[in-house]
C-alpha cells in the first residue's frame, strides 16, 4: 500500500478549492501578442510561482490578474478570468473594488511618500473600511504585524516609509497590501531588490501568510520558487508549457523545456 | 542533453562522473586481483590488494567533497540533482565493494599454508566471475546512462544468490564429511558471503541508475511487474 501514498497526497492538492481560473488568456500589446491562450487554475491557500526566461509573459500573466494591463492603453486582454463566481473582465467589475481583492507588491518597495502609518492607512480609509480612529490604528498595527513588521517600526510610525531599509519597505507594501483584506496577493519578483536576510525574512512571511490568502508569485529565482511555492508554472513564448506541483517541477519536470530552463540550459 | 549555459558547471558534473568511473575501473581490478590471488595462493598479490584499498577510499572522499561543493556552488536542479545524489551514492557501493575485495585477500592471507580442496575454490571462482559481470555491466550501465540494462543487473542477482546457497551447501557437506576442513571452508564461505554482497552492491548501482535516469525508484516499477505476473 506504500506506493500508493503519493498519488492520494496528490489528489488531495487536486481537491482543493480554485481560487482563480484563467481560460484561454491572450494579450496584445499593440500588434505585438504577449500570451498565446493561458490556461491555469490557481489554487485557494497556496503559493503559486510564475518562472519562466526575461520576455515570456509570466508578468503580463499576473497583471491580468488585477488588471493592471487596463492601464497600458494599446494592451488588449482576450480569454476568461475568473475570481470565485465573477469574471474580472466584465465591464460591470468595478477596477478600484477588485484590485482591493486582488493585491499587489512589486519588484521594487514603492512606499508612498508619506508616514509609516500613512502608508497603510491609505488602502482602508479610500475603500471605506474604517469607521473611526482607533478602528484604522487596529487596522495599521495588525497589518505590520501580520508583515512582520511592526516590532521594527513601532516607535516610529510617523517617520516617513522612504526612510526604512529595503526590506523593511518591503514588508510595508506587504503590510499596506494585507490592509485592505485582499483574498490574493500578486508578486512581481518582490525580492529582486533585497539582499539574502530580507528576501529570507520576506520568504518566511510568504509561507505565513498562505494560510489566509492565495498568494502569485512571480520569481527569476529557481530556488526561491522552489522554497516559497506549492504549485509552479513554467511560461515559455507567451504559453504555459507545464504546470504542477513545484515539487514535481524542480525535481522531474515532465517536459524538456522546463528540465532545460531549470537547469540552467537554456540557450 | 544540452550544455549548461555556465560551461564550468558541466566541467564539475563531468568531473565527478569521471570520478565515479575511475573508482569503479579500480573496485573492479581489486576484486579480480583479490579473487586471483586466493585461486593462486599468491600472498604477494594478496598484501598488494589489501594495500590498494586506500586509493579507493580517498576517491571515495574526494567524490563527497565535490558533489558537496557542487552542490552548495550550483543549487544543481532535476536531472543535475539527480547526477550528484548518484555519484555520491555509488562512490558509497564502490567503497564498500573494495572493502569487501579487501577482505578477500584478507582471508587470502590468513589461509597460507593450508590445504585447499581445488573443487571448492572453483565454485568461489565461479561466484567470482558472476559478480564481477554484474558489476563490469552496471559500471558500463553507469556511463551509458543506460537504465534498461541497469535493469537487467537488478534481475540477474537473483542468480548471484543462487550460487551462493549452493556453495553454502556444498561447503557445509565438506565441513560435516571432515572437520579438519571447518578452518578452510569457514574462510571460503565468507569470501563466498564477501562476493554476493558485492553483487547486491552492483543491484545497488543499478538502482541508482535507474533513478539518475528516471527520477523514480526502481522497487516500485519491480513491484508493478510483480502484479501483473501475479495476474498472469
Amino acid at each position: 500500500m506504500q506506493d500508493m501514498t503519493p498519488i492520494n497526497t496528490a489528489e488531495a492538492s487536486e481537491r482543493r478549492a480554485i481560487k482563480i481560473s484563467a481560460k484561454e488568456v491572450t494579450v496584445h500589446y499593440g500588434a505585438k501578442q504577449a500570451l498565446f491562450g493561458v490556461d491555469l487554475d490557481i489554487e485557494e491557500n497556496q503559493v503559486t510561482s510564475l518562472i519562466g526566461p526575461s520576455g515570456c509573459g509570466k508578468s503580463t500573466f499576473l497583471r491580468c490578474l488585477n488588471r493592471m494591463n487596463d492601464t497600458i492603453d494599446i494592451c488588449s486582454v482576450g480569454g476568461q478570468i475568473r475570481l470565485g463566481d465573477i469574471n474580472i473582465y466584465d465591464p460591470k467589475v468595478d477596477v478600484v473594488e477588485l484590485r482591493a481583492r486582488v493585491g499587489m507588491v512589486f519588484q521594487k518597495p514603492n512606499p508612498f511618500p508619506k508616514s509609516i502609518f500613512e502608508n497603510i492607512a491609505y488602502g482602508p480609509r479610500i475603500h471605506g473600511l474604517c469607521r473611526d480612529k482607533s478602528d484604522m490604528e487596529e487596522v495599521v498595527v495588525s497589518s505590520l504585524q501580520k508583515a512582520g513588521l511592526f516590532d521594527e517600526v513601532k516607535d516610529r510610525l510617523d517617520e516617513p516609509g522612504t526612510g526604512l531599509s529595503g526590506g523593511q519597505q518591503q514588508r510595508l507594501c506587504i503590510a499596506r497590501a494585507i490592509a485592505v483584506s485582499p483574498e490574493v496577493i500578486l508578486m512581481d519578483e518582490p525580492c529582486s531588490a533585497l539582499d539574502p536576510i530580507a528576501t529570507a525574512k520576506v520568504e518566511e512571511l510568504i509561507d505565513e501568510l498562505r494560510e489566509n490568502y492565495t498568494i502569485v508569485i512571480v520569481t527569476h529565482s529557481m530556488q526561491q520558487a522552489a522554497r516559497v511555492s506549492q504549485r509552479t508554472a513554467f511560461f515559455h513564448l507567451g504559453n504555459i508549457v507545464e504546470e504542477g506541483p513545484t515539487e514535481q517541477i524542480f525535481t522531474m519536470p515532465k517536459d524538456q523545456r522546463t528540465q532545460d530552463y531549470i537547469t540552467g540550459r537554456f540557450g | 542533453m544540452s550544455d549548461h549555459i555556465v560551461t564550468s558547471y558541466d566541467d564539475d558534473l563531468k568531473e565527478l562522473a569521471g570520478k565515479i568511473s575511475e573508482m569503479g575501473g579500480r573496485a573492479e581490478r581489486l576484486v579480480e586481483d583479490s579473487i586471483a590471488a586466493l585461486v593462486r595462493m599468491d600472498m604477494v598479490k594478496a598484501s598488494e590488494t589489501v594495500e590498494k584499498d586506500t586509493i579507493i577510499n580517498s576517491l571515495d572522499q574526494e567524490i563527497e567533497e565535490k558533489a558537496v561543493l557542487t552542490i552548495a556552488r550550483r543549487q544543481p536542479m532535476a536531472h543535475d540533482l539527480r547526477e550528484i545524489i548518484s555519484a555520491l551514492r555509488i562512490s558509497v557501493d564502490l567503497e564498500r565493494i573494495a572493502d569487501l575485495g579487501k577482505n578477500i585477500a584478507r582471508r587470502t592471507l590468513a589461509l597460507e599454508g593450508k590445504k585447499q580442496p581445488k573443487q571448492l575454490v572453483h565454485g568461489i571462482e565461479h561466484m567470482a566471475e558472476l559478480a564481477l559481470t554484474q558489476l563490469r555491466t552496471v559500471l558500463d550501465a553507469y556511463t551509458g546512462r543506460d537504465d534498461v540494462a541497469a535493469i537487467g543487473v537488478w534481475h540477474k542477482d537473483r542468480e548471484v544468490d543462487a550460487l551462493y546457497n549452493s556453495l553454502f551447501r556444498e561447503f557445509l557437506t565438506y565441513m560435516m564429511e571432515d572437520p579438519r576442513n571447518i578452518s578452510f571452508c569457514t574462510h571460503l564461505l565468507f569470501c563466498a558471503k564477501n562476493l554476493e554482497r558485492i553483487g547486491d552492491h552492483a543491484t545497488n548501482i543499478a538502482e541508482t541508475i535507474y533513478y539518475l535516469k528516471t527520477g523514480l525508484p526502481l522497487e516500485d516499477r519491480h513491484f508493478e511487474e510483480n502484479e501483473q505476473l501475479d495476474l498472469d
